[in-house]
């Protein structure tokens, strides 16, 4: 027993001075590696199995897991279950809170239950408008916004009380993100707005589909002269399109996305637009792997998540880095022990039993 | 409790509603159908400075009149400026009652037009065009907030980080309450007891 007891891959890491979480990513961070993370696909469904699934795609490619929070404000399973479930598993799992469907009493309530269930990682959103999903008839909540969000778990952490002043016994020890979004007017205000995410405690952020990488690139100039790149972590986010067809689509319908039209004549020129749309993806992640101040990447790549180690392998940017995998714990080899006992050993089954027991019970 | 569920669920009756409705009224958002006139709002705007200039010397005024605000009492002086406050900001800016006033570090632009009334600037849906990603037609308010504090002497407060909005104080006065707190802090200052 003290044997299995003595590995558990959930457990936090020990406590390194100047870091604010016990969660890998803010390690792999802080220790000035590039860093991947990648987005998990949240199943519409009650069963674990399907997370563990989806997580095991990325195994041994990723530092960070995102779960989203009913991204597009389509229901998906919480990004707090999401997250409960991955970090029992020993990922680094980054929970995604948006501002869409919450009050601040149900947030707060939800970072310290996630922190509870070993959550290192929380990233704060606003959330795409109701009118983004399937049920546009819902409540938009938008009680608090992002910058508010990330003010109010760094109180909960930093100073152990709630937005009211009330106190925290155990504060959330939680590595705070944000996202950014370069590619959206107005232009100017961006690298401000950066700049007011990192003084609300943005300590890394993920920007939106980088597609645009001039663009991307003066934004980080201007990051840059700001002394920004030094104060908070920089993934840019990155994808690969499907077709021409869905680059389109994607274009006119899902908020925040800037596509030019360059990579979509690429695509449509292309014999395999898929194996083209992950070419393009890998050939932006080099380009900006380059560019000065960015710590890491982000691979968003919705239902083509099997292309991710692909992506991670022949992009080299892990430069030969192994992230942390699953390991057979020794539970994993009792179990398996176990198991062909288990198997030969002849079913017993408790109302066959009962049936027995009774028929013998009865006087002939 | 029965497996099979109900023939009708709400969502079929709504969905069988909606076909007999005769028409959809514009816009998604009743954010953005309540404000349509965007021709004032986006005047509002281009004047910021001048507004800035003039709501100073308003505020100085109204700091001056704390002695008959106290006289009359705040309680009882808060229905009658409401009402002023309510339409005059109501015409210029599309003001929402929000009881918490940051016009003047937001441009000119009330960021509760926002249909996610976001006080810190900005989401990441803003179109190509700088209109709101939520109301295709109406121009992103921090898009204007920004351009209106480009105008601005205080055009460095649109960087402050807002606290979240205090929504037991919807449908009150501002100015009633910075001119409390400006007399207040006044007082305090003058007694040299820090409030």
């Amino acid at each position: 027993m003290n044997q299995i007891d003595s590995f558990d891959p959930s457990e936090p890491l020990e406590p390194q001075p100047g870091h604010s979480s016990y969660g890998r990513l803010e390690r792999i961070l802080r220790r000035g590696e590039f860093a991947v993370t990648a987005e998990l696909n949240p199943p519409d469904s009650a069963n674990p199995q399907d997370v563990y699934e989806r997580a095991a795609i990325f195994d041994g490619w990723v530092d960070g897991i995102n779960a989203v929070d009913a991204s597009g404000a389509n229901a998906h399973m919480s990004s707090v279950g999401i997250c409960a479930l991955l970090s029992r598993m020993g990922y680094a799992s980054i929970l995604q809170i948006s501002c869409r469907d919450k009050n601040r009493i149900a947030i707060q309530g939800d970072v310290l239950g996630a922190a509870a269930m070993g959550v290192q990682n929380v990233m704060c959103l606003t959330g795409d408008g109701v009118q983004a999903g399937d049920q546009p008839g819902a409540k938009p909540v938008f009680d608090l916004d992002c910058m508010s969000l990330l003010e109010t778990v760094r109180i909960m952490r930093d100073n152990s009380k709630f937005l009211s002043g009330r106190k925290l016994t155990t504060p959330p020890a939680v590595f705070l993100g944000a996202a950014i979004n370069p590619f959206a007017p107005p232009h100017d205000f961006r690298p401000y707005r950066l700049a007011k995410k990192i003084a609300a405690g943005a300590q890394f952020v993920q920007s939106q589909y980088c597609y645009d990488v001039p663009m991307f690139k003066s934004y980080m100039q201007q990051v840059r002269d700001m002394g920004l790149d030094e104060e908070c972590f920089i993934l840019c986010g990155v994808g690969p399109l499907a077709s021409a067809r869905t680059a389109r689509w994607m274009r006119s319908n899902v908020p925040g996305v800037h596509i030019p039209d360059h990579i979509i004549e690429r695509l449509e020129g292309a014999q395999n637009q898929k194996a083209e749309g992950k070419q393009i993806c890998i050939d932006i992640i080099n380009e900006v792997k380059e560019i000065e101040g960015v710590s890491g990447i982000h691979v968003m790549a919705y239902r083509q998540e099997e292309f991710v180690a692909e992506i991670v392998h022949e992009s080299g940017v892990l430069k030969g880095r192994r992230p942390w995998t699953k390991e057979t714990t020794a539970v994993d080899e009792l179990v398996a022990a176990r198991m062909e006992e288990i198997l030969e050993e002849p079913k017993l089954l408790p109302h066959e039993l009962a049936g027995a027991a009774s028929d013998a019970d009865q006087p002939e | 409790m029965s497996d099979v569920p109900p023939r009708y669920t709400q969502a079929v009756l709504n969905r069988k509603a909606a076909r007999k409705m005769a028409y959809k009224p514009a816009g998604v958002s009743a954010t953005g159908r309540n404000a349509r006139r965007f021709a004032i709002r986006l005047w509002a705007v281009r004047q910021s400075r001048a507004l800035e200039w003039f709501y100073q010397r308003f505020a100085n005024v109204f700091l001056l009149l704390h002695p008959m605000w106290k006289a009359v009492g705040y309680q009882r002086a808060e229905t009658p400026v409401k009402f002023v406050e309510k339409h005059v900001k109501g015409f210029l800016f599309d003001c929402r009652m929000c009881g918490q006033c940051v016009l003047s570090s937001t441009g000119m632009s009330c960021p509760m037009n926002c249909p996610k009334q976001l006080r810190n600037g900005p989401c990441g849906g803003v179109r190509a065009n700088g209109n709101c990603e939520v109301e295709p037609d109406m121009p992103c308010v921090w898009v204007q907030a920004w351009s209106g504090a480009q105008a601005m002497r205080g055009r460095d407060m649109i960087l402050d980080v807002q606290k979240p909005v205090d929504q037991s104080l919807r449908e009150t006065s501002s100015w009633l309450r910075v001119t409390a707190k400006a007399a207040a802090e006044r007082e305090a200052a003058k007694t040299g007891a820090p409030q």
